[in-house]
């Protein structure tokens, strides 16, 4: 069994796709876990769809894919945000509209090039095993500066969720705040891209932070097991993969739907089966 | 008007405003910019509201340091509106705005907000101590948890509330009241020198209704100034010293035992307030608490009891 699991360590490139998975599956749990709360998850998977008219655009000017995505989700992250405080449509609507645009333009940059690319279907489902040493560094300085905001500002963002006039009247710059969490998830989805995809990152943000709401009522503990579930599954998941021989991105997101769903019917706190055992009195 | 309580008339001396403090146009009324160095909140031709729909209309006003002060008014009467401008939550469209000697958002952190019930996700996962402490965050410097003295103030509020029983509950099942006590110890938390309190005892039981009182008023009594919503009014008269009448703009403000008369009871309430036999009857279009505060007599077209 032990052998069987370490046998695909000797690859490089498989020690390479579990350091990404692990901090893939770490900072999208951290940023996650406030992105739920805040009603945010349909604008993850907005945000990263965006991202792909950037990734094309990298690609045709032979620039990093990296700041491509980078610039196409944040600017799409800022322009809902700003949009939908000026004009009075409800955000979902906003989040609509500019989803399908980016992704509808990132599709026919992609269908001008006369030639097969692969690279480009890689961004679309993950191609976390194609990851090569300059991608892992530059995953894990814009992962680590992800984690360094939310360390920093852990508290701000806490009240500014739950509370923002309360917030906003103590002197939290809420707005600013609001701004500065769309730019982390973008940032988020970028370093995502490579491993699951833009179709399916979305899983990454919200599933292992709804699994852990659904085993605890502190934050602090939420963001915690939010964080073992998402480095847990990707690592399992990508193990998994390996050994079945299928996507790596896909079966992490399956992985991680199943924990859930496990969770909703056996889990202590809502487990859907406790409750049938033992009606609660309101 | 019934004139700006707190003003006193042998205080003779006038400053001038200096920098710094908000510059009033000259020509308005000068006992407003004298008493926007005494006064706790000074609000001076204010016109607020929400996109095209004015809520708050031309308010000039000032509350003194120590006010335990009431606003009431129907809803949609521009109450919770004059507490998110003295929060700098929402810019006025006209006028200027004192609080604690300085634009809004100056003083911020002297300043403590408590938003209406309905306002709040109560499944968020957070338990009574943290909602607490949350009054301590914007005192605490970035990477930081909870100091030592942090901690302190957290559990003195808790206990000052009554609810140290309740420090590890998820406030999603605290009740009504319980609730309410959690966030005015939040409050309590930040030590702020103005509290702002929308609707803080509406829907909650009398027990809970005292206590809270009870602690706005030694709030008051140390000097803090306590501004609350409310349109119970009961608990307006009852407990407030003073009271602000608002109906779009300021209907009367002064002593409770003096404003709460009937005239002002109906230019407030328009044609919701009938007079029988003495006893006054708020025909109260607000369905949003759960419980009829005490007092407060509610009769709705069609109700066999009312009288028209």
């Amino acid at each position: 069994m032990i052998e069987t699991l370490l046998a695909p360590l000797g690859y490089e490139f498989f020690v390479r796709a579990l350091l990404a998975a692990a901090l893939v599956g770490l900072v999208c749990a951290v940023v996650g876990s406030y992105m739920i709360l805040r009603g945010l998850s349909y604008m993850g998977d907005a945000i990263s769809h965006a991202a792909f008219p950037g990734v094309v655009a990298a690609y045709l000017v032979n620039g990093p894919f990296y700041l491509g995505a980078a610039v196409a989700a944040v600017l799409t992250a800022l322009a809902i945000g700003w949009i939908g405080r000026r004009a009075r449509l409800r955000s979902d609507t906003v989040i609509g509209v500019l989803f399908a645009g980016m992704f509808g333009l990132g599709v026919l940059m992609f269908s001008a090039i006369p030639t097969y690319v692969g690279d480009l279907f890689g961004f679309l489902f993950g191609d976390i095993l194609g990851i090569s040493v300059m991608d892992l560094v530059a995953l894990a300085v814009l992962g680590g500066l992800v984690l360094l905001v939310v360390a920093a500002l852990w508290k701000q963002f806490l009240y500014a969720t739950f509370d923002p006039l309360g917030a906003g009247a103590s002197g939290l710059r809420v707005v600013a705040l609001d701004y500065l969490f769309l730019a982390l998830i973008a940032t988020t989805i970028v370093v995502s891209l490579q491993a699951v995809g833009i179709i399916l990152v979305v899983a990454m943000l919200t599933t292992p932070a709804a699994t852990a709401q659904l085993l605890t009522v502190r934050f602090g503990r939420l963001m915690a097991l939010a964080a073992i579930v998402g480095i847990g599954t990707a690592i399992g998941g990508l193990y998994a993969s390996y050994f079945l021989d299928v996507a790596s991105g896909a079966t992490i997101v399956v992985l991680q739907t199943l924990l859930f769903l496990a969770v909703l019917v056996f889990g202590p706190r809502t487990g859907l089966l406790a409750r049938m055992r033992q009606p609660r009195a309101a | 008007m019934t004139g700006i309580p707190g003003a006193d008339p042998s205080d003779e001396h006038r400053v001038q405003a200096g920098p710094g403090l908000p510059a009033y146009a000259p020509g308005h009324d000068r006992t407003l910019d004298h008493l926007a160095h005494h006064a706790a909140v000074v609000l001076q031709g204010v016109t607020a509201g929400y996109d095209e729909r004015i809520a708050l209309e031309d308010v000039s006003v000032a509350f003194p340091t120590g006010s335990l002060l009431a606003v009431f008014g129907p809803n949609g009467g521009g109450k919770s509106t004059m507490l998110k401008v003295i929060a700098g939550l929402l810019a006025p469209w006209q006028g200027t705005v004192s609080v604690l000697g300085a634009a809004p958002r100056v003083h911020a952190r002297r300043v403590a907000y408590v938003p209406q019930a309905e306002q709040v996700d109560w499944d968020f996962p957070v338990t009574c101590w943290d909602v607490v402490a949350m009054g301590r965050y914007p005192s605490i410097g970035p990477f930081r948890g909870l100091r030592a003295i942090d901690r302190e103030a957290v559990g003195s509020a808790l206990e000052v509330v009554g609810m140290t029983d309740h420090a590890r509950t998820q406030i999603g099942r605290l009740s009504g009241g319980q609730r309410r006590r959690v966030f005015l110890a939040r409050a309590l938390a930040a030590e702020p020198d103005l509290y702002l309190l929308d609707e803080p005892v509406t829907g909650v039981d009398p027990t809970t209704q005292e206590d809270l009182m009870a602690i706005l008023v030694a709030e008051a009594g140390r000097g803090r100034t306590v501004i609350a919503t409310t349109h119970d009014l009961a608990a307006a008269a009852e407990h407030f010293d003073q009271v602000l009448a608002v109906n779009r703009t300021v209907i009367a403000h002064g002593p409770s035992s003096l404003v709460l008369d009937e005239q002002v009871l109906a230019r407030t309430y328009g044609g919701h307030l009938l007079v029988l036999g003495g006893s006054t009857v708020l025909l109260d279009d607000a369905h949003h608490h759960d419980e009829s505060p005490r007092g407060e007599q509610h009769f709705h077209e069609g109700d066999p009891g009312a009288h028209r």
